[in-house]
């Protein structure tokens, strides 16, 4: 039937059919504003909450002091915990007081000057000062135990100055952080929650969306009107795209002025990646709602394969590279993965070409293979 | 009436499991994350790559070189030869750290007792970084220690002795596991209750139920008992495999344990079944699954702790089931904890569950739609 018609004026039909899919999907948007709270209330949300409650810089930590003898010493020793901005401490009177607070939770840790502190055991090489963490939370522990050692170096440099001795070692250390001098998590962490909310907004826009068709059966009706599959998968794509991509622009705004994550790189590169990181997300909705056949099969597959990989598998949080292979390897099915990566580049270093097209190339990859399998599985079921 | 909840309870069931792929979603895929994420989730560093930019042909540098390859923490990927090289090599994230020795570094050491090694780290991770920079830090203080004990000189400085309780050689594992238990449960008792009544309400049954006998005390019930015979039938499962896969200690009371399992679903599925009884669409049934589960996650102490969120997000933390939960896991794995001591975190949960529960009964019959 096609042929027979002149081809301008089909592709002038082909334009106003696709044109038509998005004014309908458009039309059911605007209906049901749940999609709207999706891409936009939803990133704000969740980002006021991520970027507010995820954090790894431990601050006033609860410790436990205990003197058993005070003196000069002692007491410049425990003024120093008491001022530095990591610590919150209590005195306790006997270790055994203490050790009861650590138990039950009260304080993290316990810093305990035992009855030789002093003189002769500062210099020595010994250890006059016992030091208890709570382990249970094996990272909070090492940065907590960081610090405490901080705090004793730095106390231990200037009582021994004041004695006119050096403690300097033969070699010191002299420490450049590249990209976050001040190790602010939060400067690496709020980059890598675009890449979770992002997936999880791209899922929950299209996940139900042709499952919803189908369970209708509306999707029939789509079906025997000479609408394409190509035209119905266009029509559907591009409203929640651009819906997605004001929900990302809203996250960097935030992610910039809000939680001044400083932003090295331009926005162009920022928002063409994340064009195409959207495209993965999208195609990933779309194949959940073409593989599953009704929604509620949809909502449970989105619910399982979006949230948790892209939080933990992302290396948003947990570091990629010291997993074990096999999981390296499975990480690498996840899409956020690759979006961390040029997001944390992006915001922090700049324009790290390497990085960037290496990414965007998975990326791109992803998205073609994603879209590629939602089309043919639609194909198939037509018949 | 236990007649009638009864026979509620196998058509959930069946609307549950009789269709193949829906009791593969339920089963399959928590037991694979539980594996994946058990592994995937340590802030434990492994074979961190790093490069060497030593300028200095002594032989004081080589052995510091030489103690940095054979920490299992680090991994060698190149040898610099000039400045030029250092960039590149961070920026595209080939190296995590480069070590500088100047030219200088063995002489300055015998001459002057004193000497600097210089460290550029890749702080777009920042936790990554302080790791990293923490045990090369270790690495030169023995060194050092080492070199001055057979050089003579200054006398290494008194030093903390510091003890860790409950994990002596602080496993992030052993942290992050039983949270996956509880992570894992709530995903599950989500995805059986969250979306159950919204369907029933879209095609319609829902009405159907209302109409027979059944007192929508029975019709909860009938929806209660699923998640709660599901959720701990797959919790049981996940806490074995963290004894006996992943080998974390199981030191408390397993009564300590199962209150705190019996208490969390209980609050879960109410807030499931709340969710659901809100929804008039399964679009908007998923959409509150996600708006309670996502942040329940992130504000659960599940990665990052609650003590170092600003004071208002700490309090909104106290109306999180999950949180409660992860304190009573971790404390019954690690610490040994009783029911006596994780009192605190039982009644709470026990408030959450009872008052999600009595609005969703309600909702039943008094939602408009």
């Amino acid at each position: 039937m096609k042929t027979m018609k002149h081809p301008d004026s089909t592709r002038r039909s082909a334009g106003m059919r696709l044109h038509g899919m998005i004014r309908k999907e458009t039309l059911q948007i605007l209906r049901d504003p749940s999609s709207i709270a999706i891409a936009f209330v939803l990133p704000l949300v969740l980002l006021l909450i991520f970027g507010y409650g995820v954090s790894l810089d431990a601050e006033h930590v609860p410790i436990a002091l205990v003197v058993e003898h005070p003196s000069a010493q002692t007491s410049s020793l425990t003024s120093a915990f008491y001022h530095s901005p990591y610590f919150d401490p209590t005195g306790y009177p006997h270790i055994r007081q203490a050790e009861e607070a650590l138990r039950e939770k009260k304080v993290d840790g316990i810093v305990w000057l035992r009855d030789n502190f002093g003189g002769e055991t500062l210099s020595a090489g010994r250890s006059p000062v016992g030091v208890f963490v709570n382990g249970v939370d094996a990272n909070n522990a090492r940065i907590i135990q960081g610090y405490m050692e901080g705090v004793w170096a730095k106390w231990l440099e200037q009582f021994s100055a004041a004695q006119g001795m050096s403690v300097e070692m033969p070699v010191t250390l002299e420490q450049r952080i590249w990209f976050n001098p001040g190790l602010r998590s939060r400067d690496y962490l709020v980059p890598g929650l675009i890449a979770v909310i992002m997936t999880l907004i791209g899922a929950l826009l299209t996940a139900m969306v042709v499952a919803r068709e189908w369970e209708r059966g509306t999707m029939e009706a789509l079906m025997v009107t000479p609408v394409s599959v190509r035209e119905i998968l266009l029509g559907k794509i591009i409203p929640y795209f651009i819906l997605g991509m004001g929900g990302m622009l809203l996250s960097v705004a935030m992610a910039v002025w809000l939680f001044q994550v400083p932003l090295r790189g331009s926005l162009w590169v920022l928002l063409g990646t994340s064009a195409l990181f959207l495209l993965v997300a999208l195609g990933m909705g779309l194949l959940i709602s073409t593989l599953a056949k009704n929604q509620f099969m949809a909502g449970q597959v989105a619910i399982i394969t979006t949230f948790l990989p892209a939080f933990i598998l992302s290396g948003f949080i947990f570091d990629i590279g010291s997993m074990p292979a096999a999981i390296q390897w499975i990480t690498r099915l996840i899409g956020a993965r690759y979006f961390v990566a040029i997001l944390q580049t992006v915001f922090l270093a700049g324009h790290v070409w390497p990085v960037i097209l290496a990414n965007s190339l998975a990326l791109l990859i992803m998205g073609v293979i994603f879209l590629a399998l939602v089309k043919r599985r639609t194909q198939k079921r037509l018949e | 009436m236990l007649n009638r909840i009864f026979a509620l309870m196998i058509k959930e069931f069946l609307a549950l499991l009789k269709d193949k792929r829906s009791r593969t979603v339920i089963i399959v895929p928590p037991l694979l994350q539980l594996i994946v994420f058990g592994y995937a989730a340590t802030y434990d560093l492994n074979r961190v790559p790093y490069a060497i930019y030593n300028e200095d042909p002594g032989a004081a540098s080589r052995e510091l070189a030489a103690r940095m390859e054979g920490s299992p923490t680090f991994h060698l990927v190149a040898d610099l030869q000039n400045d030029s090289q250092i960039a590149p090599m961070i920026n595209a994230r080939k190296a995590l750290m480069i070590l500088h020795m100047g030219p200088h570094f063995t002489r300055d050491l015998l001459l002057d007792q004193s000497s600097k090694l210089q460290v550029i780290v890749d702080g777009r991770n920042s936790n990554t970084a302080m790791l990293a920079l923490g045990y090369v830090r270790n690495i030169v203080s023995r060194f050092s220690e080492q070199w001055a004990s057979e050089h003579g000189g200054v006398r290494p400085p008194a030093r903390l002795n510091i003890r860790t309780w409950f994990n002596p050689n602080l496993e992030s594992r052993w942290f992050i596991v039983p949270g996956i238990v509880g992570l894992l449960t709530l995903v599950v008792t989500l995805l059986v209750t969250a979306l159950s009544v919204a369907r029933e309400r879209e095609a319609g049954t829902f009405d159907q139920l209302l109409v027979t006998p059944l007192h929508p005390v029975e019709i909860l019930l009938g929806k209660v008992m699923p998640g709660f015979i599901i959720g701990s039938i797959e919790a049981s499962f996940i806490i074995l495999v963290a004894v006996f896969w992943f080998h974390v200690p199981l030191l408390g009371s397993l009564t300590a344990l199962y209150t705190g399992l019996f208490l969390f679903l209980l609050s879960a599925i109410g807030v499931g079944l709340m969710i659901s009884s809100i929804a008039v669409t399964q679009q908007q049934g998923l959409l509150g699954a996600f708006l309670f589960l996502v942040p329940s996650i992130i504000l659960s102490g599940f990665a990052t702790p609650i003590a170092n969120m600003p004071p208002f997000m700490q309090d909104l933390t106290l109306l999180n089931p999950m949180r409660y939960f992860l304190v009573i896991i971790r404390s019954v794995f690690l610490e040994g904890g009783s029911v006596s001591l994780l009192w605190p975190q039982y009644w709470p949960m026990a408030v959450i569950g009872m008052v999600n529960l009595s609005i969703a009964a309600w909702l039943f019959r008094h939602r408009l739609y």
